[in-house]
């Protein structure tokens, strides 16, 4: 009952962050509420018992990501205009539609599996061996640590100085 | 030496509060949430005291002396004066993030005390991630911060932003490396659990993770000499410029309970928390945290203020390399040599410590050493 009812907060918070996040003219107040919609998830995640992912979703995604793009902001003069040129509404509205159309078709024709166990406890250990251990995604790992190391070696090939 | 998990100090083991005491889940939360409460809001106002008396001491003056004996009430007197201050909102500002500034920097840090154990047992939820859930959680209040200083639409707010912006995600990286160090040594991510391994205080066997570790939070908690932030004398106060009255109360109060936290997981992590002989488990707790603030206040009162090119460069070429060799270091061991004597481990991880400073400081020279941010 309780896991409802948070439940439904949370997925009502995050959906309204998340519309907000394009209505919202003021770019800050924008970043602001991909903040809040980025915890809703992270709140999610807690009522799915997946503790791990919840903190690491806040460190990553709040800590990081968001700080970046609020930095990004600041840097950058009149945003509280929002993009005065930008005329790419209508295609962006197409697009949207489209990947919308796709992404609710492929949920409800995939027949998704249902686990009846209760969940692990603690989570940490059981993704360090999904990740990490045999047989698991140690590969995907290493690519993803070799395509952030190239993006950090691009940005500062970008930004050196002669 | 890899410590075994559950071997808990045996003479405090008649202490152990059961998970839920007194009674049920909801009375476990009540009561803790008003301990963690009137824990944070006393220590925040012994700690300004202290820190207040210790500061005069070390520029050779009294301090306060004069509201109540040794001027303790000092800090209620100043809490009183401030919360009747006019709550001035500038015309120009952004109203909603302008409001919403001071509880964005504060709620975080009490939601971090909730698994900050105060002895075994007494904590209000022993989360198994539980170090994660305090990285994570800390990280959320520069958006407090940042918030403040856009909503202010004041120049020097948003330069004490950007400097806040910088300085976290530079020290963020070396401070949770460091903590790894603590992690591989106990095996879990849980509070209570890497109290109960610490038969050795980690100080002793990870002084590389803890030095790291000490730099970072002043960095992350903007003490000195990292209160580029809020420099006085560069940027008048930072962020917090245009706040007045009870706002400005609570950045206050964030602030403090940023310190309180930071002494207390420095004595979790890595001086043993609240196991210690004879004394009851709480005072040994509180008595670890005012010896780290004491520190703090030292290098407060010690040390002049960074600029900002030194602080990025002192968190990527100095502290980040040292997080990685301590990372390193410990994991080598813990794989290739864990029957090794500790007392080898401490020795050799001193010697390690002071020669890696030796050489590395080799490369800062005072004066010069500009680097392009």
């Amino acid at each position: 009952m309780g896991l409802e009812i948070s439940f439904w907060i949370l997925a009502v918070v995050t959906i309204i962050s998340a519309v907000a996040v394009v209505w919202l003219r003021n770019i800050f107040r924008a970043a602001l509420s991909l903040i809040l919609c980025f915890l809703g998830v992270a709140g999610i995640f807690v009522t799915l018992s997946a503790d791990f992912l919840a903190a690491i979703q806040i460190l990553i995604y709040v800590g990081a990501v968001a700080i970046l793009i609020i930095l990004a902001i600041m840097l950058t003069r009149e945003v509280e205009k929002g993009s005065l040129s930008n005329k790419l509404k209508i295609p962006v509205l197409v697009t949207t539609l489209l990947f919308l159309g796709v992404a609710i078709y492929a949920v409800i024709n995939t027949s998704w599996s249902v686990v009846t166990l209760p969940p692990q406890e603690p989570t940490t250990s059981a993704i360090a061996n999904q990740l990490f251990g045999r047989d698991g995604f140690v590969l995907a790992v290493e690519i993803s640590a070799i395509m952030l190391l190239a993006a950090i070696i691009g940005a500062v090939t970008l930004m050196r100085e002669e | 030496m890899q410590t075994s998990v559950t071997s808990f100090n045996p003479t405090f083991a008649f202490n152990t509060l059961p998970p839920d005491w007194p009674g049920n889940f909801w009375l476990h939360w009540l009561v803790f949430t008003i301990i963690l409460i009137a824990f944070i809001i006393v220590s925040v106002i012994m700690f300004i005291w202290f820190e207040r008396r210790l500061i005069g001491r070390f520029q050779i003056r009294l301090g306060p002396n004069r509201v109540g004996p040794f001027g303790l009430f000092q800090a209620i007197a100043d809490v009183i004066k401030i919360l009747t201050k006019e709550d001035i909102v500038p015309q120009k500002a952004d109203k909603v993030v302008f409001w919403l500034a001071p509880l964005v920097a504060l709620v975080p840090v009490l939601m971090v005390f909730a698994v900050v154990p105060l002895q075994s047992g007494a904590m209000l939820v022993d989360l198994n991630i539980g170090i994660l859930y305090v990285v994570a959680l800390s990280s959320i209040v520069s958006i407090g911060i940042f918030m403040a200083g856009w909503g202010s639409n004041n120049k020097y707010s948003i330069i004490g932003a950007m400097r806040d912006v910088a300085q976290l995600i530079s020290y963020e990286i070396p401070l949770v490396l460091s903590i790894v160090g603590v992690v591989l040594l106990t095996g879990s991510l849980s509070l209570t659990e890497i109290v109960g391994a610490q038969n050795i205080p980690f100080i002793l066997l990870q002084p590389i993770g803890f030095f790291v570790f000490f730099i970072g939070s002043l960095a992350e908690i903007n003490r000195c000499p990292f209160d580029l932030v809020e420099a006085e004398s560069e940027i008048i106060a930072g962020y917090n410029i245009e706040f007045s009255g009870s706002k400005f109360a609570t950045f206050f109060l964030a602030e403090y309970s940023e310190a309180v936290l930071l002494s207390a997981l420095t004595a979790t992590l890595f001086l043993g928390g609240w196991s210690g002989p004879l004394l009851p488990p709480i005072l040994w707790l509180l008595i670890k945290m005012f010896a780290v603030f004491a520190i703090i206040i030292w290098i407060r009162s010690t040390l002049p203020r960074f600029r900002i090119d030194q602080m990025m460069a002192f968190a990527w070429k100095f502290l980040l390399p040292l997080a990685l060799i301590n990372l390193l270091l410990t994991s080598l061991q813990i794989v290739f040599w864990p029957e090794a004597s500790s007392w080898i481990i401490v020795l050799l991880s001193f010697a390690i410590l002071v020669a890696l400073i030796l050489v590395w400081s080799k490369s800062f020279k005072p004066g010069g050493n500009k680097v392009g941010i």
